[in-house]
């Protein structure tokens, strides 16, 4: 017997829709418990006082520093590498081998997992250059880690520039760099801080890579050679010890909410700068 | 004209840090690990499954089967999932609900592995052990875990694929009468095969990576598991596991297990190229 072809269609689209439903049910869920949970844990003194008795009591002020700190030194090594790829990329180059390689490159690098680039920043920043468990071994770390996604956004959002303001700045004798700085960069600029941003985000939630090249210290970071235990990982270790599942939840809270927020936000200013150009 | 040329050089080398970066990470990943795997020996290294760090055996074999299972586990319950909210996306909602749908979609990207398997312990684990029986522990939760994780891969990618078909083809099949779905089934799917592929593929690349959930929720027993409810390692997991102590020989062997690791997802990466390419 052979089923109705618009039987078999509706039947077909109400198994589909319900996936795709049981799918958001998830995310939905995972939010729900992080913040029901989580949220009344997270008062001003659990961000503002440093965790005691190994995490079991206290706050996570040093490792919202330590995130800080990494994150921000991993940003400050990535961005200018990463636009300065896209630049070059669309501006300075035509489609060649040099292109495909450094895309090739990138692709590869986005597809290494964290664990590797965990083993790689712990033989190399930590044992062979000396640097130890520290902010810098693991702000270096985490800067090849989010390299690919500031390259492929920011060749996105130069892309999107139009090709007319280009023209309009040589007739007007302006040289290549003068285009790029004055007039592309800025145009460009709210997808750059997308990528920018989306890093951040990754960043924030990175454990594996964080745990064998920044270490685990609980003190506040201070100088670049400090270790230092970021959210994440203070995280983890709480929830794997079975140390305090109040301040588990907590902390996962503040890292789950900061990095959806970080992320709608970068969407929302890709989606206006895309709807600008086209 | 001269300051122009030292500009486009400097950009150049800036451009070469992600391939110069991959560059790094292999050679300083097989300096360290390739010696072990000459000493132990290739064969003795990946198909024997005696792992004895400290009294100099190191064969792998029960974590690479462990990972293959666990990355099979998960594209079970990853694939049918993704496709079909990649399908729905694509091709039966409205496109104001597609707009507000795949963003809020791909924030299941933006949640820390952590968190996954935090939430795995929590909420998979007790049933798994209360229900089917076993630790909890086990491969079967770390399949569903990992199924969950690489949604967002998945249903990104073949969305893409999906809506690269042209719309000429969808309306030749509707106007010869066909229902929508027929013409999914039949026209936008088998258009859209390479792409779906590279989405399976890179999913499978993200589960085998994948090390903290899986350490939290997998139970990881070093052993060739018999059942879905058996805890198992992965070779993330052991790797993570174990890093924190190993010395000399030991943490070589640890490299070792990372080049296996990297070729695996360099390979499924690359196939992944490729199929695009192709197209």
């Amino acid at each position: 017997m052979r089923l109705d072809p618009h039987v078999s269609q509706s039947l077909v689209k109400a198994l589909l829709w319900t996936l795709t439903g049981f799918t958001l049910l998830i995310l939905v869920f995972i939010i729900v418990d992080i913040s029901v949970k989580g949220l009344p844990q997270v008062t001003p003194g659990f961000l503002s006082q440093d965790p005691t008795d190994m995490g079991r009591a206290g706050g996570i002020f040093a490792t919202i520093v330590a995130t800080a700190y990494i994150t921000a030194l991993a940003i400050l090594l990535a961005s200018p590498l990463g636009v300065g790829t896209a630049i070059y990329l669309t501006e300075y180059t035509r489609e060649g081998w040099a292109t495909r390689i450094i895309r090739f490159g990138s692709e590869c690098l986005a597809g290494v997992p964290s664990i590797i680039l965990g083993l790689f920043g712990f033989v190399l920043f930590v044992m062979k250059l000396g640097f130890g468990w520290s902010v810098l071994s693991g702000g270096l770390s985490l800067a090849i880690m989010v390299l690919p996604i500031i390259i492929r956004t920011s060749e996105e959002a130069i892309k999107a520039v139009p090709r007319d303001y280009r023209t309009a700045c040589y007739s007007l004798g302006m040289s290549q760099w003068q285009t790029v700085t004055r007039v592309v960069l800025p145009s460009a600029l709210p997808g750059i801080t997308t990528g920018i941003m989306l890093s951040v985000g990754r960043s924030l939630g990175e454990t594996a890579v964080l745990l064998f090249t920044a270490g685990a210290a609980l003190r506040t970071p201070v100088s670049l050679f400090d270790s230092g235990r970021t959210m994440a990982v203070h995280f983890y270790i709480l929830a794997r010890e079975g140390l305090s599942m109040p301040n588990a939840y907590g902390t996962a809270a503040v890292l789950v909410i900061s990095i959806l927020l970080i992320n709608v936000t970068a969407y929302t200013l890709m989606q206006r700068l895309m709807k600008r150009y086209s | 004209m001269h300051r122009e040329k030292f500009i486009e050089r400097t950009l150049l080398l800036l451009a070469l840090s992600s391939i110069g970066s991959l560059a790094l990470i292999t050679i300083f990943i097989f300096l360290e690990g390739f010696p072990l795997i000459l000493a132990t020996g290739l064969k003795n290294f990946i198909l024997s499954s005696h792992w004895a760090p400290t009294k100099g055996h190191f064969g792998i074999l029960a974590m690479i089967i462990s990972s293959v299972l666990v990355t099979l586990g998960a594209m079970v319950l990853g694939v049918p999932l993704g496709l079909s909210c990649a399908i729905v996306l694509a091709e039966f909602s409205p496109k104001r609900l597609k707009m507000v749908l795949k963003p809020t979609l791909e924030l299941l990207a933006g949640i820390p592995s952590v968190v996954y398997g935090f939430l795995g312990v929590v909420w998979l684990v007790p049933p798994i052990r209360n229900y089917l029986g076993g630790p909890g522990l086990s491969l079967l939760a770390g399949s569903i875990i990992l199924g969950i994780m690489i949604l967002p891969t998945v249903i990104s990618i073949s969305i893409d694929a999906l809506t690269a078909v042209p719309d000429l083809y969808r309306d030749g099949s509707l106007a010869l009468g066909a229902t929508r779905w027929q013409t999914v089934r039949r026209v936008v799917l088998p258009a859209a095969s390479s792409g779906i592929i590279t989405a399976i593929i890179l999913g499978m690349g993200r589960a085998i990576g994948e090390t903290m959930a899986v350490i939290m929720v997998a139970g990881n027993a070093l052993q060739i598991p018999t059942s879905i409810l058996d805890p198992v390692r992965t070779l993330t997991s052991n790797i993570a596991l174990e890093l924190g102590y190993a010395a000399g020989r030991h943490r070589e062997a640890l490299f070792a297990t990372g080049i296996v690791l990297f070729i695996i997802i360099m390979i499924l990466n690359l196939s992944a190229t490729l199929i695009t390419r192709r197209r």
